[in-house]
């Protein structure tokens, strides 16, 4: 009966928050230790790696450095090009971002939801809803902070949605998780609209949550259901869900965005750059 | 205090926080539906074994530390184990005696009936709601049950719980 009334406070009012970020204190350790196997395994593998894989590996990755910062060379001179006619234009754009990396812990959260668990929590400045990605795309949003831990929903979650645009064309639409597989659902696309297999869908930062431009899926199926009014539109997310264990956590430094975003990124700064 | 009363309490917790690191230890891809339900099993054991030490408050804090550690609603598990913890303290006396196996579909009916429990409080907090195929972790649990039972008998004598 106490049960059915916590179940009530916490559903309804969200006033357990602050009791559960307490207690999390408590049942850190535990996720902390149920990860302890996986990082020795880890640690172990890395220790007996060959010296040739070394040294196969340290040429790919310098091979990809170089190709990398060519590439960010050109995309430095076009991001010039791009801040010089906004500027003609007269509207402000504001990209800075900082970054922090964070590990995903090896647990299991409660099945059903698309949800992981990073090392890193209110202790090094993460917030909720603060954006995640990984080396490929955007990955999901913090929910829950905890004082040394935080928890992800990924956006494949069946409560999850974040607005998105085909990098093509423009077309701006919602990207929802389906919870089933790891798909995405676009929503309320008209039947007449240019869409196609394949297409790239990339953050359009419509809803101030997630920094524009990053990519996030990449259509799979587009289908004209006789019974749905709009098109059927599936796509992939282009993250790496179920397999990355490094995650970027971002912060937008938008003065506009965050008001006091710019105190927390000084904050941050000086955690961080030691 | 008679030393009967306080010996072994250490196993009753060292048991119940390995079933709480089991529930969240990663389980192979694919297979996450198969993760028997732990620490359940465990509230039904000491229920069944020690009923005047561990009953249905005791099934209670351990809910709430399972709902902490899953990131669940806080007492969704509360509720279900200490329902289930009632009715196995309440039914005790007749399910001691069973013989094993019988036992064992005791314990799946109630395994069933924490699933329910569950899927009840998710439903009404219009959260979503796992797959048909995690049904199977109850029949898991089922067919565990009188390994569980062995192994934990032994423990518990070794303890001098019982």
């Amino acid at each position: 009966m106490f049960a059915l009334g916590l179940i009530i406070a916490d559903h309804r009012y969200e006033r357990l928050e602050r009791v559960r970020v307490v207690l999390s204190v408590l049942t850190d350790p535990l996720h902390f230790a149920v990860d302890a196997p996986t990082r020795a395994i880890r640690a172990t593998q890395e220790r007996l790696v060959r010296e040739s894989q070394l040294r196969a590996l340290n040429q790919a990755l310098r091979r990809e450095n170089l190709l990398l910062k060519g590439r960010l060379q050109q995309f430095e001179a076009l991001e010039a090009e791009n801040m010089r006619l906004r500027d003609l234009l007269g509207s402000s754009f504001n990209v800075g971002e900082r970054v922090l990396i964070a590990e995903i812990l090896a647990v299991d959260l409660t099945p059903a939801r698309q949800q992981v668990m990073l090392n890193k929590g209110a202790n090094a400045g993460v917030f909720i809803g603060q954006p995640v990605l990984d080396a490929n795309a955007v990955m999901g949003q913090v929910v829950r902070v905890n004082p040394s831990s935080s928890v992800v929903l990924l956006i494949t979650d069946s409560e999850h949605a974040l607005p998105v645009e085909v990098n093509r064309n423009g077309l701006r639409s919602i990207a929802a998780g389906t919870g089933v597989g790891h798909d995405l659902e676009l929503l309320y696309i008209p039947k007449n609209a240019d869409i196609r297999e394949g297409d790239l869908l990339v953050t359009s930062g419509m809803g101030e949550r997630f920094p524009p431009g990053y990519p996030v899926a990449r259509v799979t199926v587009v289908r004209q259901d006789p019974d749905n009014p709009f098109t059927t539109v599936l796509a992939e997310p282009t993250a790496r869900l179920d397999r990355s264990r490094e995650v970027l956590l971002v912060w937008t430094l938008d003065p506009r965005m965050y008001p006091n975003a710019l105190t927390d990124a000084e904050r941050i700064r000086a955690r961080v750059a030691p | 205090m008679s030393d009967a009363t306080t010996q072994g309490g250490w196993l009753v917790l060292l048991t119940l926080g390995v079933a709480l690191a089991l529930m969240v230890l990663p389980m192979p891809f694919g297979l996450e539906m198969l993760r028997p339900q732990w620490v359940a099993l465990l509230t039904l054991y000491w229920c069944l074994t020690v009923p005047d030490r561990f009953g249905v408050f005791s099934a209670f804090a351990l809910g709430l530390a399972l709902d902490l550690i899953l990131g669940s609603l806080l007492g969704q598990h509360a509720l279900s184990l200490s329902l289930l913890a009632y009715a196995a303290v309440m039914l005790q006396q007749r399910v001691r005696v069973f013989p094993i196996w019988q036992q064992a579909v005791f314990v799946w009916l109630l395994l069933v009936a924490e699933r329910l429990i569950n899927l009840w409080v998710l439903a009404a907090t219009a959260t979503p709601l796992p797959a048909w195929d995690d049904w199977m972790s109850t029949l898991i649990g089922f067919l565990l049950w009188p390994w569980l039972f062995f192994v934990m008998s032994d423990l518990a004598r070794r303890a001098g719980l019982v």
